[in-house]
C-alpha cells in the first residue's frame, strides 16, 4: 500500500462528490425506513405484551437471539427467498432495530407507577384507553431511546447491506476493499466509512432533538 | 358520551334523585337542598384475597345516608382501604352487595360506575405528561363535555381548591407543591360532580401544616358540595375533625363503633375504641361544641379583656381561661358585642351532660 494521500482524497471527493451523496442519501433513507417499520412493529410487539410474563419474556428473547446472528450470515440467508437489493437489507435491518425497541417498550410502560394505574382505572378509562392514554405518552422517552439506540446499530449494520446488492454506503466501502492496491481504493473504503461515522452522529443529534419535540414537557428533567 | 344523562353534570348516573337531607344545625333543623350525594349501603360484604385463609373484610354492612361525610378509622391492615375500593370495584368483592342509590354496582359496567365516582388516593396520581388543566378534563372528556364547558369546569375547580387558574392551569404536576397537587387531585375527582368520592388518606403525604390546611378548605368545600364521602385516615383526630360520622374498625374491617365524633368521644363502646380515642378525649369534645351550643354565665361575669367570639370552640375558651387565670372571659357575638361570659365550671359542666348540649352534628341526617 502507498502512503496517504491527502490531495489525492480531497480531488477524489471533489470528482465523486455526486456519487457520495447519493449513497449518502440511499443509506439514509434505508436505515429510516427500517426505523419506522421496526418502530412500528416493536411498539405494537410491546403493547400486546407488556403485561404477560409468558409473551414478554417470547418477545425480547427472539429479539435478541436475532441479533446475534451475524449480520453477514442473516443477509446471507436472506438472499433466497428475497433475492437481491433493498428488500433483504430491509428486511435485516428492521429485524435487527427491534431488541431494542420491544424491549425499552416493555419497559417503559412497565414503569408507570401503580399509583397512576389506579388513578387511571378509578377514572374510569378503559384498559386500552389506559394503555394508549397514559402508559404509552409517559413510556415515550424510553421508546425513543430505543429507536435511536437502533438507529446507531442499523446505521453501521446497513453498510454490510452493500454484500447483497443493497443500497448505501456499503457500496463504497465495499468497491474499496474489492480493489485493494488500485488507486482509488483507499480513498473508496475511507469515505465511506467516514460518512458512516459521519452520519451517525447527525442521526444521534438529531434524535435528541425528536425526543425533545416529541415528549411531553411534564415528563422532561 | 354514552349517556345522555350524564351532561347535566354527571350526578344521576346511578339513577338516583337529587337527594334532599336534613341536618341539624346548632340551633335549627334545616334542608339542604339537592345534596349531589348517594346513598351507599354495603350489606354482608367479604373479601377474601386470592387463597388466604383470613378474610381482609368480613361481613361488613353500613349505610351511608345521601351527603354524608363517613370517616374510615383504623390501624394499618385492618381493611379500610380494600373496604373503600370495593364500593368503585378496584377490588372486587368476594361475596355480599354494594348499592349506590338502590343500584347494585356489581351489576353496572365498572368503567361507567367510576366515571361517577371521584377517587382521590394517597399518592394522588396526577398524570405527569397532562397538564393541570388536561388531568382535571379527563373524566369531563370521556363523558362527552363540550370544550366550553370543560374548560369553564376546569377554571371553577381550579378556583375551589385555591389555586389561581391562570398560574395553574398550564402547568405541569411536577411544577406543583406536594399540597398543590393534593388540591388539583381533590379536583379532579370532583370534575365530573360526582355524586359519591371515596377519599383513600388524601391528605395523608402531606406536613402537618400543609395537612391542616387542606382539612379546613376541604371542610368549606363540603359544606356547599354536599357530597357523600368515604373518607379513609388512620389519624383519629383527622376523623374528628372532619367526619360527619366515624367508622372505627379493627382488623377484618370489623366495625368496632360507627357514630358521630362526639359520642364516639363522649362514649366510647369498648376499650379498642377507647384506646384509639387516645389521651385528650375531654379536650377533643371541647374542641367539637361552639360556644353558642353551651350554657353560658351573665355577660356581667365576665373578667378581664380577653373574649372569644360565640362561634368558638368550648376549647378555645378553655385555652384563653388557662392562659389569663381568669374566673371568667367575654363571649361576644360577631359584631363583637360581650353576649355572654364562659367559666372553667361551665364547660366542665358541658362535658358532664350526658345528651342535650353536646352537638350532634349529623346523626339527624336522614
Ligand atoms: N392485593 C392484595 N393481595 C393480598 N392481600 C392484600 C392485598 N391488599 C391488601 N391485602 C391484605 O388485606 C388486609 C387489609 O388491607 P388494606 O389495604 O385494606 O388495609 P388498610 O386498613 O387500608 O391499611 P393501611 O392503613 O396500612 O393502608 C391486609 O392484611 C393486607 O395485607
Ligand atoms: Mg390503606
Amino acid at each position: 500500500m502507498t502512503g496517504f494521500d491527502f490531495p489525492g482524497l480531497l480531488a477524489f471527493w471533489g470528482k465523486r462528490s455526486d456519487d457520495i451523496l447519493t449513497l449518502v442519501g440511499e443509506h439514509l433513507l434505508v436505515v429510516a425506513i427500517a426505523l419506522l417499520l421496526a418502530t412500528v412493529i416493536g411498539v405494537g410487539v410491546g403493547l400486546l405484551v407488556w403485561n404477560s410474563p409468558v409473551g414478554r419474556s417470547l418477545a425480547v428473547t427472539s429479539a435478541a437471539v436475532i441479533l446475534t446472528i451475524p449480520s453477514l450470515a442473516l443477509l446471507a440467508a436472506m438472499i433466497p427467498l428475497f433475492g437481491l437489493g433493498w428488500v433483504p437489507t430491509l428486511i435485516g435491518l428492521t429485524l435487527y432495530s427491534l431488541l431494542p425497541i420491544i424491549r425499552n417498550t416493555v419497559v417503559g410502560l412497565r414503569e408507570v407507577s401503580p399509583a397512576i394505574m389506579e388513578s387511571a382505572t378509578g377514572m374510569g378509562l378503559a384498559p386500552g384507553a389506559v394503555l394508549l392514554r397514559i402508559q404509552l405518552p409517559m413510556a415515550w422517552p424510553v421508546i425513543v431511546t430505543g429507536v435511536r439506540v437502533a438507529a446507531q446499530l442499523t446505521i453501521g449494520i446497513a453498510a454490510i447491506g452493500a454484500y447483497v446488492g443493497g443500497p448505501g454506503l456499503g457500496q463504497m466501502i465495499f468497491q474499496g476493499l474489492s480493489s485493494l492496491g488500485s488507486k482509488n481504493a483507499l480513498n473508496y473504503a475511507l469515505t465511506g466509512t467516514l460518512c458512516v461515522i459521519i452520519l451517525a452522529l447527525i442521526v444521534d443529534g438529531l434524535f435528541t432533538l425528536i425526543t425533545r419535540y416529541t415528549t411531553s414537557k411534564g415528563l422532561r428533567a | 358520551m354514552t349517556d345522555p344523562t350524564t351532561d347535566t353534570g354527571g350526578s344521576r348516573i346511578l339513577g338516583g334523585r337529587p337527594s334532599e337531607a336534613t341536618i341539624r344545625t346548632t340551633t335549627t333543623i334545616t334542608t339542604v337542598k339537592n345534596t349531589s350525594g348517594a346513598h351507599i349501603e354495603l350489606k354482608n360484604v367479604n373479601k377474601v384475597y386470592g387463597d388466604q385463609a383470613v378474610a381482609a373484610v368480613e361481613n361488613f354492612s353500613m349505610n351511608v345516608n345521601p351527603g354524608e361525610l363517613v370517616m374510615f378509622v383504623g390501624p394499618s391492615g385492618c381493611g379500610k382501604t380494600t373496604t373503600m375500593k370495593m364500593i368503585n370495584r378496584i377490588i372486587e368483592p368476594t361475596s355480599g352487595s354494594i348499592t349506590v342509590d338502590g343500584r347494585e354496582v356489581l351489576s353496572l359496567d365498572p368503567n361507567e360506575l367510576r366515571r361517577h365516582i371521584g377517587y382521590v388516593i394517597q399518592q394522588i396520581g396526577l398524570f405527569p405528561h397532562m397538564t393541570i388543566a388536561e388531568n382535571i378534563s379527563v373524566v369531563p372528556k370521556l363523558l362527552g363535555w363540550s370544550k366550553e364547558k370543560t374548560k369553564n369546569r376546569v377554571d371553577e375547580l381550579l378556583s375551589v381548591v385555591q389555586l389561581d387558574p391562570r398560574t395553574f392551569a398550564g402547568r405541569y404536576p411536577k411544577q406543583l407543591s406536594g399540597g398543590q397537587q393534593q388540591r388539583v387531585g381533590v379536583a379532579r375527582a370532583l370534575a365530573a360532580d360526582p355524586p359519591v368520592m371515596l377519599m383513600d388518606e388524601p391528605f395523608g403525604a402531606t406536613d402537618p401544616i400543609t395537612r391542616e390546611k387542606l382539612q379546613v378548605e376541604f371542610l368549606r368545600l363540603q359544606e356547599t358540595i354536599g357530597k357523600t364521602i368515604i373518607f379513609v385516615t388512620h389519624d383519629f383526630d383527622e376523623a374528628v375533625r372532619l367526619g360527619d360520622r366515624i367508622a372505627v374498625l379493627s382488623d377484618r374491617s370489623k366495625i368496632e363503633q360507627f357514630d358521630t365524633p362526639a359520642n364516639i368521644l363522649r362514649a366510647p363502646a369498648n376499650d379498642y375504641v377507647a384506646s384509639f380515642i387516645g389521651h385528650g378525649a375531654a379536650l377533643k369534645r371541647l374542641a367539637l361544641i361552639p360556644l353558642h351550643d353551651a350554657l353560658l354565665g351573665r355577660a356581667a361575669d365576665a373578667r378581664g379583656t380577653a373574649s372569644v367570639v360565640e362561634t368558638d370552640s368550648l376549647r378555645d375558651a378553655l385555652d384563653l381561661l388557662v392562659l389569663t387565670g381568669l374566673p371568667a372571659i367575654a363571649v361576644t357575638d360577631a359584631a363583637g358585642r360581650t353576649v355572654a361570659s364562659v367559666s372553667v365550671e361551665q364547660i366542665s359542666a358541658e362535658l358532664g351532660e350526658d345528651s342535650g348540649g353536646l352537638p350532634e352534628r349529623s346523626e339527624a341526617r336522614s
